[in-house]
């Protein structure tokens, strides 16, 4: 295990939960681990398998997608369409040689912010356990067709 | 005025573009009388010397088949591109990787060790494999090399525009051809079929309810198919929503559901994510364990959501074992 690994890590947090949860830990000076790149969407349902897979081809080790608990989305029903999505997303992801735990789906609340803090935390080091992704895909491309 | 010169090229390819050719049936000879053939390698006997020997841009447009997995194919695609003024990739396979592209899944020597050894009918005892070069008392013989992994027409040489379909059907190639020789195309890079999703061009679309939810998803064998109803209101995994329209729906008008050949609509970037993205979201469930047993009738999504279009995904092949 290459300890010197520092995993990329790049975190769909939802603007109403997960990402207000980031913002608490910010604000109440939590430590924790830098390594996700945080894009901030309006829903967990927004995520778009593309943006996984995009994620993936261009440099991420890992994926975290970040959502309001059941029956607390923002949208109703937003968070099951995460859910699903993601569960049929990791059944997949092992055909193309990824291991599915490198896609990681949390229900964090916006009051979470120590489960925030110990969800990065964790995920880094599950990330860093793996090793890095290398999928190496030529060239590295712009979201846009 | 001379007749536009054409050339038809077929790369890693099953045929079935070619036969779409002459499946215009009485409209073929629309198509030779309006232009002059100068290289098909299934149909008329010019080498590929013939096509070296042409100036460069002499041919007007090369209707290019197949995907690339030999450099033989890469060879001929970059031949061709230079003597050309339009490149067309022609097809799924020249499009996305098609049915060939399905071979990223795996990897070269599995392929290998499985075509020249493992399978159950080869008999090879010497463990012979092919070679590049080979002396024979003849001479030496050449063949060309395996890449590593499939591509794409357009990740080999630069594309003018794309024809889609598995295979296209006699009314976009025709509309294709009539396109360019007028030369009414539209901006390059264009996929020359419809702009919007199967569904619209399907009959069956007035009986698609407005919230499309299943309960479970059913595979053909599994389901008598009722041909009167939407079928993936019925839970028949039919792909038309996340498809580009332009086939006229054939594939349901038989009782077959879409498997998504004509590849993806205009701002989407990676076919199978959309595919697997709609089929997810879909499913009438918000309990775990639900969701999971109706995934079991998914037992292979890369297959069904990538069936046409692995080396075209934003992932493009399998990882490379480390």
């Amino acid at each position: 295990m290459n300890t010197n690994f520092n995993p990329t890590i790049v975190g769909f947090f939802c603007n109403w939960c997960t990402y207000l949860a980031a913002d608490l830990a910010g604000t109440s000076r939590m430590k924790y681990a830098p390594n996700v790149r945080v894009v901030r969407t309006m829903c967990s349902g927004r995520v778009d398998p593309q943006m996984v897979l995009w994620a993936f081809r261009n440099g991420a080790d890992g994926v975290l997608i970040g959502g309001c608990h059941p029956g607390d989305c923002h949208y109703q029903e937003g968070n099951y369409k995460a859910l699903r999505r993601t569960r049929l997303l990791r059944k997949m992801l092992p055909q193309f040689g990824i291991e599915p735990e490198r896609l990681r789906l949390e229900w964090i609340s916006a009051s979470e912010g120590e489960r925030l803090r110990d969800v990065v935390n964790e995920f880094t080091e599950q990330i860093r356990r793996l090793g890095p992704l290398r999928m190496e895909v030529a060239p590295k491309v712009a979201m846009a067709a | 005025m001379a007749k536009p010169k054409v050339a038809f090229y077929w790369c890693a390819s099953c045929g079935g573009c070619e036969e779409a050719v002459v499946d215009l049936a009485e409209d073929v000879l629309k198509v030779v009388e309006a232009v002059d053939i100068v290289f098909w390698p299934v149909a008329l006997d010019f080498k590929r010397s013939d096509v070296e020997a042409m100036a460069d841009g002499e041919i007007d447009v090369a209707f290019i088949n197949g995907a690339i997995r030999l450099s033989e194919q890469e060879s001929m695609a970059k031949l061709l591109r230079r003597k050309s003024k339009l490149v067309i990739a022609y097809g799924a396979c020249a499009f996305e990787g098609g049915i060939p592209g399905l071979a990223n899944l795996t990897d070269r020597e599995a392929i290998l060790e499985f075509a020249y050894h493992l399978s159950p009918s080869t008999t090879n005892g010497t463990g012979v494999r092919p070679q590049t070069h080979f002396n024979a008392p003849e001479g030496e013989l050449e063949l060309p090399e395996f890449y590593e992994a499939v591509k794409t027409l357009d990740q080999v040489i630069d594309v003018d525009y794309y024809v889609p379909g598995c295979p296209p059907t006699p009314k976009i190639t025709l509309q294709a051809i009539e396109a360019i020789l007028s030369g009414k195309l539209p901006e390059k890079g264009a996929v020359l079929a419809g702009d919007r999703a199967l569904c619209y061009e399907c009959d069956l679309n007035s009986t698609k309810p407005e919230k499309l939810l299943v309960t479970e998803l059913k595979r053909p064998h599994q389901v008598l198919i009722d041909r009167e109803k939407c079928l993936l209101a019925q839970g028949i995994l039919c792909l038309g929503p996340v498809t580009r329209g332009g086939c006229e729906a054939q594939c349901v008008k038989g009782g077959m559901a879409c498997t998504g050949c004509f590849g993806p609509l205009e701002r989407v970037r990676d076919y199978g994510g959309k595919a697997l993205s709609a089929i997810a979201s879909i499913v009438d469930s918000t309990d775990e364990k639900v969701i999971a047993k109706v995934f079991e009738s998914v037992p292979d999504p890369a297959g069904t959501f990538y069936r046409y279009g692995v080396p075209a995904s934003l992932l493009t092949r399998k990882r490379k074992a480390a």
